[in-house]
């Protein structure tokens, strides 16, 4: 079973994150780069896949050449190939460009799994997994928690979370599935497994390698436009609830939220 | 030329969700603006007799495709419908809730339209044209402020719990149209074979009104129980830190912040939870902030309207207690 999984490399999310003085990006000086959180659970579930189904997990980054850190991070975790796709045009790409870039990578590709994060924890947007299995015409399931394959590699049977409960919904494959955390522990890179790592192919990709044109992508092709990056309102100062004792201290509290705030 | 906000209406079970009405709200405020109407899209089973309800708070049309194939969201078949409708009736806007489905819906209609989505959308404006989106980014650590390009329809999501819901109007009765669309089946590749509630169906932190969060300083499982007691008399949901769900505590489905969920409650009580960033920007968007802490140099404080610098394990049970005096 030939898995691809799609991988962003985002800041930790200990970062504090301070905005350029355009207003239209953030500060990059100083950010500790990541493999994104959910995407390391997607790594991990195209691993045990593998080892239970054979076949082989091919990783593909979008972006500058750091991204070649996470990719090479899911090497050593166990993952057989990666792909970079790396242009000047890139930067500005929005998330149905970069859906895009990775359906021209992908077209090219025998896979009967996609697996990505749910979500990238830098954007938000929770939009490229799905406008990804678009593109290629297959189906979807998202933020997944428990995934099964069936012993003869045709389906999935998928859980995804929803609110307040859980849909367990079948596949027939190849399908597209972005993971949740739960979905699995994602396992470290071991000592042996870094070795080989830099052993590994690792392609690296321009937009006119994949067919396509500049213009598709960065800015100029993006359907979202930034207009503006804000910090958050600054909340007021609160205030400390007075009392001697925990049962004064609780006392005022109640009085507080029930008739200054209104909540209770 | 595209004219018109549409809404996509949620319903679970036959049952439209609060989102629905958030929408409708908003989309009206929006639409008085812009000199439009309004559409509320209704797919379901059975689901005709909701239409109405959709009227009063502000849609002028509800176009209802009623089909049991859609009785239970699918990424298929409510994909195949929209585009069919959007594709026909050309609106300028398209809103949907930035619920589970939701967000599992907006990327594969943006790509099938060729267009753009904003998703998780926490203000919107209209300059010209164009819809302008106010959007949280790194969990609410900044705000993004976007608007389209080349994009007919312009798609946007809407956080739960964010937009106000009007006073419905009992005298509004909206045009209800049956909605025309083709519905094959060999497009339904996916198949929901069952549906697992949570036991006590309690409401999803996404969706809740009020939140009880522990973290850390909770010390174990089982001293959940004081949460859990103050949540059950408050109508709240428990929540958790990352901590707190790492330790295995807490089940991952209950983490707030930036690797679990973010909400926006009107009340958020956070007990022993110290306030690290990535849970700050899960939780800083609620309206009134209560922390319970021993530490007083904990960052939780800062964000905070009510501090209680004290022992958890006796504020909470005390804090209770005062609580049912009052309700």
């Amino acid at each position: 079973m030939n898995i691809l999984v799609c991988l962003k490399q985002v800041p930790d999310t200990e970062s504090l994150i301070k905005i350029a003085p355009d207003g239209k990006a953030i500060v990059t000086d100083n950010i500790k780069w990541v493999m994104n959180p959910y995407d390391e659970y997607a790594v991990e579930e195209a691993l045990r896949i593998k080892e239970k189904h054979g076949g082989e997990v091919t990783i593909i980054g979008v972006g500058p050449k750091r991204v070649t850190e996470a990719i090479r991070t899911a090497l050593a975790m166990g993952a057989d190939k990666g792909i970079l796709v790396d242009d000047p045009a890139l930067p500005g790409t929005d998330s149905l460009g970069t859906a895009k870039v990775l359906a021209a990578v992908i077209k090219d590709l025998e896979y009967d799994m996609v697996l990505c994060g749910k979500q990238g924890v830098d954007d938000d947007y929770a939009v490229v997994g799905s406008s990804l299995a678009e593109l290629l015409g297959i189906p979807q399931v998202s933020v997944v928690v428990k995934l099964e394959v069936s012993e003869d590699g045709s389906m999935v049977k998928a859980h995804k979370e929803v609110e307040g409960g859980t849909f367990v919904i079948e596949a027939a494959l190849p399908v597209l599935i972005t993971a949740q955390k739960g979905l699995n522990e994602p396992r470290y890179a071991s000592l042996p497994g870094i070795m080989k790592a830099k052993k590994k192919p690792l392609d690296v990709k321009t937009i006119a390698d994949l067919g396509m044109d500049a213009g598709e992508v960065g800015e100029s092709g993006a359907k979202i436009k930034i207009i503006q990056i804000t910090p958050p309102e600054e909340r007021a100062a609160g205030k400390i609830v007075e009392g001697e004792t925990s049962e004064e201290q609780a006392a005022e509290l109640a009085r507080l939220l029930h008739e200054e705030a209104k909540a209770i | 030329m595209a004219q018109g906000i549409w809404i996509v209406a949620e319903q679970r079970e036959g049952e439209l969700k609060k989102i629905s009405f958030e929408l409708v709200s908003e989309a009206r405020r929006l639409a008085d603006k812009m000199g439009q109407p309004v559409t509320a899209i209704l797919l379901g089973s059975n689901i005709k007799e909701k239409a109405a309800e959709l009227g009063k708070y502000g849609a002028d049309k509800v176009l209802v495709a009623d089909d049991n194939r859609l009785a239970t969201y699918t990424t298929d078949a409510y994909t195949s419908v929209i585009s069919q409708l959007a594709k026909a009736q050309e609106p300028a806007i398209i809103l949907l809730g930035a619920s589970a489905p939701g967000k599992d819906l907006s990327g594969r209609l943006a790509a099938r339209l060729g267009v753009g989505v904003a998703q998780d959308c926490v203000a919107f404006s209209i300059e010209g044209a164009n819809l302008v989106a106010k959007r949280p980014i790194y969990a609410g650590k900044a705000y993004a402020t976007v608007t389209y390009a080349d994009s007919v329809p312009q798609i946007a999501t809407a956080r739960p719990n964010v937009f106000e819901v009007s006073e419905p109007d009992e005298s509004r009765s909206p045009e209800v149209v049956d909605a025309e669309f083709s519905l094959d089946d060999s497009q339904l590749k996916t198949k929901v074979v069952e549906v697992i509630q949570e036991a006590g169906a309690k409401v999803d932190l996404t969706e809740a009104e009020r939140i009880v969060s522990g973290g850390r300083g909770m010390k174990g499982p089982e001293e959940f129980a004081i949460l859990e007691a103050l949540a059950d008399l408050i109508a709240a949901t428990v929540g958790a830190s990352r901590s707190a769900v790492d330790a295995g505590w807490r089940p991952h489905s209950d983490q707030v912040g930036q690797t679990g969920k973010v909400v926006s409650p009107n009340l958020y009580i956070a007990c022993g939870i110290s306030g690290a960033i990535q849970h700050l920007a899960g939780m800083s968007t609620a309206k009134v902030i209560v922390a319970i802490n021993k530490d007083p140099d904990a960052p939780i404080f800062t964000k905070a309207d009510y501090g209680v610098v004290g022992d958890l394990f006796e504020v909470v049970p005390a804090l209770t207690e005062e609580l049912k005096k009052i309700l």
